[in-house]
């Protein structure tokens, strides 16, 4: 009945390395199911190479133009070569939440330590980036042009903090909706049998409501799942847009 | 895609709302979870969040880096250039079909020129053909006539020319019998018989006096 129990960390394979606990868990499991279905899809959806695609090959060529294209518009046409890391980004969020719309699964991107560890990997990401791109020019990225001088001291600080805190509002607008859309399920569902246990025939009838409400919030959590893989991927084009401009 | 740009728009409140969202049914969560199932609760690090348990941070980190490095490297070396390849080979097919297409239609527009040529020429040929009929026609028709009218005036001038002959022939006549008449008369009236040339001048005079 803990709406919380569906985040727990199950290991199924013990593993430690070098001290540390690296067991291979539930979360890990439908990390590697997500991957692999990621993989499977586009592997085997272009199998064929047709002319005009078929079912599966349609869904992977939709996925490759899609993720080209938020490409292509929010990042530029000189993000060309970071297409495969938006495109792997993409597609990993958009499974592990739409993997863990399946009953009994386990919603790897509800973790905090997941979503946060993609996001600093993309915050260093295009960090070296820019780095690599405009050597020490970088920094000019926090002192934009034609600002007055004296506004320097409270801006800088300010674009310094907006910049450090990418990762961390990249990470918990994944992880915050993601678990709440798996909670509320969990707590509504908790309701029904609540009710239906407590107040027998009466609590059945009664139940229907958070059930109807569950039903209607499922769509919604899948709306979601869509939504902030598309956000998560479209930030990461704008984040990769900013290191390749500087403005 | 630039209508999906829209929905980026919600990302700004959507994440607000989400940990609003989180915090409430993380309330109401482990509200219900306290009062169904206590002691469960204290499994988990006394009822917490699992998502803030660091124990188990170490193993999500390193198994996330495992598949996504792998999956970053079997979709970048593998995956995504074997779509790349297939949609480039269809947006080369197609724009190899449009290339010829394209050229069929040029030659099918040259040909219908050439058409369109040859049949204008025929046009202006067949006018000036029948210009030249008509006017042979023409020529022909007023030659015809010509001819007519002159064939007319000879007939009229000799049908006149015959009338007036008889005419004359029948003024002698006349003349003629009226001596003859007025010889006889004075002849059996006065008895005398007078000279036919001098009767016939007689004759002529009071004609000529009568008209």
């Amino acid at each position: 009945m803990d709406p919380l129990h569906q985040f727990q960390i199950n290991p199924i394979l013990q593993i430690v390395i070098a001290g540390y606990d690296v067991s291979f868990s539930n979360s890990s499991l439908f990390m590697a199911v997500a991957a692999g279905l990621i993989y499977a899809l586009l592997v085997q959806g272009m199998k064929r190479r047709a002319l005009v695609p078929g079912r599966l090959q349609s869904m992977a060529e939709m996925f490759y133009e899609f993720v080209a294209n938020l490409v292509r518009d929010n990042a530029g046409h000189d993000a060309r070569p970071y297409f495969p890391f938006v495109f792997a980004i993409f597609m990993f969020v958009l499974f592990g939440n739409l993997i863990g719309m399946i009953p009994y699964t386990f919603t790897f991107t509800s973790h905090i330590i997941v979503t946060f560890t993609l996001a600093f990997a993309v915050f260093v990401f295009v960090t070296i980036l820019a780095l690599v791109k405009h050597g020490m020019h970088f920094f000019t990225f926090f002192m934009p042009h034609g600002v007055p001088m004296f506004l320097a001291p409270i801006l800088i600080p300010i674009e310094v903090i907006s910049y450090l805190m990418r990762p961390v509002s990249l990470s918990i607008r994944l992880f915050a909706n993601m678990m709440a859309g798996h909670t509320m399920l969990k707590v509504f569902a908790g309701f029904t049998v609540l009710m239906g246990s407590a107040l027998g025939a009466l609590g059945f009838a009664v139940g229907l409501v958070p059930l109807a409400l569950n039903v209607a919030l499922t769509g919604f959590e899948f709306l979601v799942a869509f939504l902030q893989a598309y956000v998560f991927s479209i930030l990461t084009c704008l984040y990769i847009r900013d290191a390749l401009e500087l403005h | 895609m630039p209508n999906l740009l829209a929905l980026v728009r919600p990302h700004r409140w959507s994440g607000i709302a989400g940990v609003a969202l989180a915090s409430l049914t993380v309330t109401a969560g482990s509200a219900l979870a306290a009062t169904a199932e206590a002691p469960h609760g204290a499994e988990h690090g006394g009822g917490g969040l699992p998502q803030l348990n660091p124990a188990t941070f170490p193993t999500q980190i390193f198994w996330l880096a495992v598949t996504f490095i792998t999956l970053y490297w079997l979709l970048s070396k593998k995956a995504l250039p074997r779509v790349a390849e297939v949609l480039e080979e269809r947006q080369e097919r197609i724009s190899r079909d449009l290339g010829k297409a394209g050229a069929l239609k040029d030659e099918a527009e040259t040909v219908m020129a050439g058409v369109e040529k040859s049949l204008a020429e025929a046009r202006t040929k067949a006018q000036a053909e029948i210009g030249r009929a008509s006017a042979e026609i023409d020529a022909a028709n007023s030659a015809r006539q010509q001819q007519l009218a002159a064939d007319v005036a000879e007939r009229l001038r000799q049908a006149e020319a015959r009338i007036l002959a008889a005419k004359q022939d029948a003024v002698a006549n006349v003349r003629s019998a009226a001596a003859d008449i007025a010889r006889d008369v004075a002849a059996r009236l006065a008895g005398v018989d007078s000279d036919p040339a001098k009767a016939e001048a007689a004759v002529a005079a009071v004609m000529e006096e009568r008209g």
